[in-house]
């Protein structure tokens, strides 16, 4: 089995005013190419622990192994580097910029890293006309790119934060709740566009939701249980 | 950074409308800062270049200030007239060169006409020391011949051979005319920049004239003196306002001063336009720090505006700094972005500031003209206006530390996902 991507160990992390652990992680990994189903009820730490794997916030105690680098060791302006180089993130709701056009709402990932819009243009592509590829492979009319985010539906808006997330092919694609506003139908389709484009551009995928339901089609599925510990949640 | 500086240019113009108005506030504030300084700055340049060469200013006993506002500038009214001969007896002093009697109290459209002499023409000096020069015709010789000031002419559209009505006393309406006497346009002088330009200047003799038949402010019922018999009257003087001195040697300004101000016959009082402007700018000084202070503080009132304003979007904006955060964005990166935006308001705000200043001194130079004799030139910025402005953008600078700094708080204590 080759190096796992992702690594934690023995990590601690607690929010500033807490007396309890929000999470408490003996032991999680993720491999390259997985595609991971993180469930846990609402206000288990998973939002947290994905700002941990982000490097926005930082442990109190342990590990964070990322791609080869230790996240704890590095200062903050190399963790903010890290992200914006390796990892696409997609969010629950609001994930775009209003007054920033689709095309440059998809742009964002690239304007904070060089690596980035390097991968982007890498086959010759202009950055706009990479974005308005990835856009029309995620079954987003282009009729739709010129349009004003705010006149999106949520759920075109979703794929346009993941044409952002995608853009640039991190290794780490990391959805926090992306579908809980989608309908059930739009839900799924979402996910297999998603999932997809992760194969595609060969990011590992790591999804954070609290339905169970969605876990169908993920490679691993994982638990985290309120106090913040994580266990195998049996294969999907 | 340069894409940074990109984002917060749209940001703000996503949000114009309540941007749009602090930035009215700011620039307004600005004009109002830069007006108040510009205006006491071009009041003392033109009082300063109002009288040179003059080494005395004589006139009834008051205080020197009011002495020198009558005077010179033409504001205000002399409450008391000195005697024609204590004028002879100082203008007969070895030490004097030249003496001008002045007279007022007349006006035309509530212009001041001044009564004086030939030798007003040939040695009264302004700015730093030219002499009168006539735009067109000659110095006035006959008894009712007149000489207007470059602003009279203009104004009223009057030229050479016009003839021009007098009114008696000083206001703008309302007076009685001294229509039976009218004079002819014989010279108009050039553009000085001073108080001259909106005076009509008479002979002195022409002043007696036309009071021959005048007692207190109105006409002597029954007595009329058609103009044509006027000389057959002694028009010699009795009482003129004020004199200005032109000294052989500057050494001995002070003891003419003190034998002046010891005058035997009536109570006189000499001043050195110098040291009496001195103590008009010590008396305005305190009223001109208070205005200042309190536009300074106009623009403190725009700015706190601005970043009530820029906080309060902070509210709405925390899930658009969590993406950016998200995208790699460094929290120092954040407190630029909101920083940028304040300070683009600011400098906008001045700039903005500025050119409404240069509007408005262009389109309200000639009323100032007219009312203040104040001619307000029309340039950009002079230094020390500059220096005000340099202190607006470094209190604007100072106080988008407080969004910025806000912004840079949020963000490290949200994290990705903002609690809101
Ligand atoms: N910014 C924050 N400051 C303080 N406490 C927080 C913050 N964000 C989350 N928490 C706390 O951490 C716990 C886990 O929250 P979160 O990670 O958002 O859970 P989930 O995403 O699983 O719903 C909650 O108890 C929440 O109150
Ligand atoms: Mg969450």
């Amino acid at each position: 089995m080759p190096a796992a991507l992702i690594r934690i160990e023995n990590l601690r992390f607690r929010w500033a005013d807490d007396a309890d652990f929000c999470l408490d992680i003996p032991l999680f990994e993720v491999h390259a190419g997985e595609r991971v189903f993180l469930h846990g009820p609402s206000g288990s730490g998973k939002s947290t622990l994905l700002g941990l794997l982000g490097g926005v916030l930082v442990p109190e105690c342990g590990r964070l192994h990322l791609l080869g680098s230790e996240l704890t060791q590095l200062r903050p302006a190399a963790r903010d580097r890290f992200r914006a180089d390796h990892v696409g993130f997609l969010f629950q709701l609001f994930n775009l910029i209003p007054y920033l056009s689709v095309v440059d709402n998809v742009l964002l990932s690239c304007r904070f890293s060089a690596r980035r819009l390097a991968r982007a243009t890498a086959a010759g592509n202009s950055p706009a006309a990479e974005a308005h590829r990835l856009l029309t492979q995620l079954d987003l009319n282009a009729s739709l790119h010129a349009r004003q985010v705010t006149r999106l539906s949520v759920g075109q808006q979703q794929r346009v934060a993941a044409a952002r997330a995608l853009i640039g092919q991190p290794e780490i694609v990391i959805a926090d709740e992306p579908t809980s506003a989608l309908d059930a139908e739009r839900q799924v389709a979402f996910l297999e566009l998603l999932r997809d484009e992760c194969d595609r551009s060969g990011s590992t995928l790591l999804f954070v939701s609290h339905e169970r339901r969605l876990a169908t089609g993920f490679d691993r599925q994982l638990s985290l249980t309120t106090g913040g510990a994580v266990s195998a949640g049996g294969s999907a | 950074m340069r894409w940074l500086l990109i984002l917060a240019a749209r940001s703000a113009w996503n949000r114009r409308l309540t941007l749009g108005m602090t930035l009215v506030a700011v620039a307004l504030s600005v004009t109002l800062l830069l007006g108040v300084e510009r205006v006491r700055h071009e009041a003392r340049n033109s009082f300063a270049l109002s009288v040179s060469g003059t080494d005395l200013v004589v006139g009834a006993r008051t205080s020197a200030v009011q002495l020198m506002l009558y005077a010179v500038f033409r504001l205000g009214e002399a409450s008391n007239n000195i005697r024609w001969q204590s004028y002879q007896a100082i203008a007969a002093d070895p030490a004097v060169a030249w003496a001008i009697p002045l007279s007022l109290g007349d006006s035309h459209q509530g212009l001041p006409v001044l009564g004086t002499t030939g030798a007003y023409f040939e040695h009264f000096r302004y700015g730093d020391g030219q002499p009168l020069s006539f735009a067109a015709g000659v110095p006035f010789s006959g008894l009712f011949e007149t000489v207007l000031g470059a602003e009279v002419a203009e104004r009223l559209g009057y030229r050479l051979g016009d003839r021009i009505v007098i009114s008696h006393g000083m206001g703008d309406s309302g007076l009685a005319e001294h229509d039976d006497k009218p004079f002819t346009v014989v010279g108009i002088l050039a553009r000085t920049g001073t108080p001259v330009d909106r005076t009509l200047h008479i002979s002195l003799e022409a002043i007696e004239a036309i009071h021959l038949d005048w007692a207190g402010g109105a006409p002597l019922p029954g007595l009329s003196i058609p103009a044509e018999h006027v000389r057959k009257f002694d028009l010699q003087p009795k009482e003129i306002t004020a004199a200005l001195i032109g000294l052989k040697s500057r050494a001995a300004v002070f003891r003419l001063q003190r034998k002046i101000n010891n005058h035997p016959g009536e109570p006189l009082l000499a001043v050195l336009p110098g040291v009496a402007l001195d103590q008009l700018w010590q008396m305005v000084g305190f009223a001109e720090r208070t205005l200042l202070a309190v536009s300074a503080m106009v623009v403190v009132v725009g700015l706190a505006g601005l970043v009530a304003v820029i906080l309060a979007s902070l509210g709405e904006r925390r899930r658009e700094l969590a993406i950016l955060r998200s995208v790699g964005a460094r929290p120092g990166e954040l407190f630029l972005l909101l920083s940028a935006e304040a300070l683009f308001v600011t400098l906008l705000g001045a700039l903005l500031g500025v050119a409404l200043l240069a509007l408005l001194t262009t389109l309200l130079a000639p009323l100032v003209q007219a009312h203040f004799g104040l001619s307000l030139s029309a340039h950009w910025v002079t230094s020390d206006e500059l220096q005000l402005l340099a202190a607006v953008v470094a209190a604007g600078l100072l106080a988008s530390l407080v969004p910025g700094y806000s912004a840079y708080r949020l963000s490290l204590a949200d994290g990705l996902t903002p609690r809101l």
